[in-house]
């Protein structure tokens, strides 16, 4: 197996889940391409293991290490998701903006001198 | 590691196996980015992610296959079909499921994938490793994991028992602040 095989796939994966981030107005869309660049991660690492051949198995250990990782990330990014849909009625990560510094959309009751 | 490298002509069944389940990925996961359908973005990465789990079949990670399997596909999407579920998002088709920096993050997207990809293909091109199985077997992985990597194995459980309770402590909504 030519290790360019699974480390190309993984570069497109990655950039993929780059775009899903920057393009997604959905917070749970947005969590879905995190996924997408983990994923890529995890095939980098497992080609690497297999490439060098590690005695202790450091590639495989750690893509374990990553998807657990990612099963606590996605469960704490859910928990958060379904608060600020209680307190905001919506997920779209582009009309969240309170920590926003463009005073023009601002409610001018709010802006402070 | 890298001895002969046999030439990319005639690809060998493994590698064309791993290439088609690339394709079957890297399209998903394209659907998964690009669909107006909330609930079908979730099921496209059920495919994503299986055609992963069947590219780290061939390269002989099979425990780290089930794993995925298990976790991604088991777990994972149903945590965030929940997710969908629960933010009662519309089941049909939407409109405004993309933001309108469309084309500022397909550009960097490309960008991106033009780096990465001209980097490794000219840092791996010689890269080959032969194919045996049982390199990644439930049995040296799990060896390796409770002798070499024991300590991170355990401080990683606390962690995600950590997560998971700060994930039900976010979640609920009688546990009041302090007065």
């Amino acid at each position: 197996m030519h290790i360019v095989y699974p480390v190309v796939v993984s570069a497109l994966l990655f950039s993929i889940g780059v775009y899903g981030v920057l393009a997604r107005r959905n917070a749970i869309l947005v969590l879905m391409s995190v996924e997408l660049m983990l994923n890529a991660v995890n095939l980098n690492l497992v080609a690497f293991d297999v490439w060098l051949r590690d005695r202790l198995h450091g590639g495989q250990v750690l893509t374990l290490f990553v998807i657990v990782i990612a099963a606590a990330e996605v469960g704490l990014g859910l928990a958060i998701v379904l608060a600020v849909f209680r307190n905001r009625k919506t997920i779209d990560v582009d009309r969240l903006r309170d920590l926003s510094e463009d005073l023009t959309e601002a409610d001018p009751e709010e802006v402070r001198p | 590691m890298t001895l002969q490298a046999p030439g990319f002509w005639p690809p060998t069944g493994p590698e064309i196996v791993f290439l088609l389940l690339g394709v079957v990925a890297l399209g998903s996961a394209l659907l998964v980015v690009t669909t107006r359908q909330l609930v079908h973005a979730a099921l496209w990465l059920v495919v994503c992610f299986g055609a992963l789990a069947g590219g780290y079949l061939v390269l002989t990670a099979e425990f780290v296959a089930w794993v995925q399997v298990l976790i991604y596909v088991g777990a994972v999407v149903v945590l965030l079909l929940f997710g969908i579920m629960l933010t009662r998002a519309p089941i049909g088709r939407s409109a405004d499921l993309d933001s309108g920096n469309r084309w500022a993050a397909a550009l960097v997207a490309l960008a991106t994938a033009a780096v990465l990809v001209t980097v490794v293909v000219s840092g791996f091109r010689t890269a080959y490793a032969p194919l045996d199985p049982g390199q990644g077997a439930a049995k040296p992985l799990g060896s390796s994991i409770f002798r070499t990597w024991v300590l991170p194995f355990e401080a990683l459980s606390v962690l995600l028992l950590a997560a998971l309770v700060g994930a039900i402590v976010l979640s609920r909504t009688d546990i009041q602040g302090r007065k």
